[in-house]
């Protein structure tokens, strides 16, 4: 087997816990994630899930390096990125790229989408920039005239296929999505996952999912994380995850999630 | 005799475009009735009508809301005012907006009480205290004095239940509740929710785009599309076979990690159409 994409070891990451701040001095530090070990394989779709306040969207942030972790190690195809400088991480940032959670503050609202997707391609130094637009739209099911239009005169499902659109354009090896549709209602939802389900097997994108819902990752992910309280309470493939769950808590949020169905017993 | 009956409600934008279409609904006491539609669907619109709060560019232009049997319509708007806001109260959708940050919790649950039924500031605090009691708020006196920020989404959101249940109103309207919350949250809160209503007999409007959710907390469900009513019926028939293409549609589109391949289906393009096409049938009907 050749080396996974990423190897985490250890991983601790903490943030300052400002309310407790003494008036002098450094205040006390709160550990968020509590020494995490997993790999991801080249093509894998890992599915991060946890309440919240479990560390799963610092998680993410740390494995594309948005913050330096406390210590731990994280591999990146072999190389050790966990404690890079902005400098050096520059040529590895179009490697990775991230879809937000909101599509409507992570969109520029005075640029067009046009621009916003070329934005990260100019930015990287790519050429052919048009023609690589052009791609990333029709890749996501837009048509190229929506270049010309401005975020705010899109649905919120179009928004995020936006979103996607310029993280795709870069052809990373990674990408992050964080609680991309939450905000959406359930007809968008089902038709941005659909969409990433087909660019991962059209691109074999590997793709980290970050959400609270274990029902919209189900289809998508190969491998599940389930954390809590900064600690990973089970790491395994989908399948197994659903049929034959193995922590409690992973039971728990199992159980929490509302089917559409009046005979489910809700205890 | 339902406590809310809307019938053939219309909003239209300032610009004559409706937003809802001759909406007709009943809730009794004791009742759970959903209202399900994609964004822009109308929903919320119905929630704000009831509570007299429609956005500055719509227009009410046509229709009945009657407050057990009184139409809101009709009255002056001081005791439109007044009836409202003694009978109807709201569980809003984001509860840090909802809440004021500069302001403890507990003058925020009490102003209605002193405002609107006219307490005393000490009885009012009581009754706050005990409120905060029944939603299982655990040292109840303490929370009164926080700040929003220092508590977690669900405690804002118990807050918010106990303060909609505060002056004892006869109808409430949640907007989208527990959006903002995780799986685990949101179920203690559907539960609060459904408790506190059956145990205070409220009449209960609750709007979702999550049938899931629908089907734990509801009794009844009015299906909306472009503010038009799709779909009007019990739960237990819509689960079973929803009448409406519309409804199957969306239906297929809400997640179940149970059966993986038969969920999460976007709504067809013909679906869509379809449904345009009845809600234009609609319009030219009414305007003839």
């Amino acid at each position: 087997m050749s080396t996974p994409l990423y190897q985490l070891r250890d991983l601790k990451v903490s943030f300052p816990d400002l309310a407790h701040k003494p008036l002098f001095g450094a205040a006390p530090r709160t550990e968020v994630l509590k020494g995490l070990t997993f790999d991801v394989a080249k093509g894998d779709v890992l599915g991060i899930v946890g309440g919240s306040g479990s560390g799963k969207s610092t998680l993410g942030r740390a494995m594309i390096r948005l913050l330096k972790p406390d210590s731990g190690s994280i591999l990146f195809e072999g190389t050790e990125i966990a404690q890079l400088g902005e400098d050096a991480l520059r040529p590895l940032r179009k490697r990775f790229q991230m879809i937000f959670q909101d599509p409507m503050s992570s969109l520029n609202p005075r640029r067009r989408v046009g621009g916003i997707i070329a934005g990260p391609l100019s930015l990287q130094g790519f050429d052919d920039i048009p023609r690589r637009v052009d791609d990333a739209l029709e890749m996501v099911g837009l048509p190229k005239s929506f270049a010309a239009r401005y975020p705010h005169e899109l649905s919120g499902g179009q928004r995020q296929r936006v979103g996607i659109a310029r993280a795709i354009a870069l052809k990373p090896d990674f990408i992050l999505a964080d609680e991309i549709v939450s905000g959406l209602d359930v007809s968008s939802q089902a038709q941005v996952l659909n969409l990433l389900e087909q660019l991962v097997r059209d691109l074999g994108l590997t793709l980290a999912f970050v959400s609270h819902d274990l029902s919209v990752i189900r289809r998508l992910c190969s491998r599940i994380l389930v954390l809590h309280h900064g600690e990973i309470v089970e790491n395994a493939a989908t399948a197994d995850l659903f049929s034959n769950p193995q922590a409690d808590y992973t039971r728990t949020l199992l159980d929490a999630i509302p089917l559409p169905d009046p005979d489910q017993i809700w205890a | 005799m339902s406590y809310l009956t809307i019938k053939d409600l219309t909003v239209r934008l300032k610009n004559g475009a409706p937003l809802l279409r001759k909406v007709s609904l009943a809730v009794n006491s004791g009742e759970v009735r959903a209202l399900v539609g994609e964004s822009g669907a109308g929903k919320s619109m119905i929630g704000k009508a009831v509570l007299g709060i429609l956005p500055r560019a719509a227009k009410l232009t046509g229709g009945e809301i009657l407050l057990d049997g009184e139409d809101l319509l009709r009255l002056p708007p001081k005791a439109r005012r007044a009836k409202i806001g003694a009978k109807v109260a709201l569980i809003p959708q984001d509860p840090l907006t909802a809440l004021n940050p500069s302001r403890r919790v507990g003058p925020q649950i009490t102003d209605r009480l002193v405002d609107i039924l006219g307490w005393k500031r000490e009885t009012a605090e009581a009754r706050a205290v005990e409120l905060l009691d029944e939603v299982h708020i655990q040292s109840p006196e303490r929370v009164m004095r926080s700040y929003p920020h220092e508590l977690s989404g669900g405690m804002r959101q118990r807050i918010l239940i106990a303060s909609a249940f505060a002056a004892e109103p006869k109808l409430i309207i949640a907007d989208e509740p527990t959006t903002a919350l995780d799986v685990t949250v949101q179920k203690q809160i559907l539960k609060l929710i459904r408790e506190m209503q059956e145990r205070h007999d409220t009449a209960l409007l609750f709007v979702t785009h999550d049938l899931g959710v629908v089907s734990k907390i509801s009794q009844s469900l009015t299906v909306l599309y472009a503010g038009k009513v799709i779909e009007e019926t019990d739960v237990r028939t819509f689960f079973a076979a929803p009448k409406h293409a519309y409804s199957r549609a969306l239906l297929a589109a809400t997640p179940k990690y149970t059966d993986p391949d038969g969920s999460l289906m976007p709504v067809p393009d013909s679906i869509i159409s379809e449904v345009e096409q009845e809600v234009a049938a609609f319009d030219a009907q009414l305007t003839r």
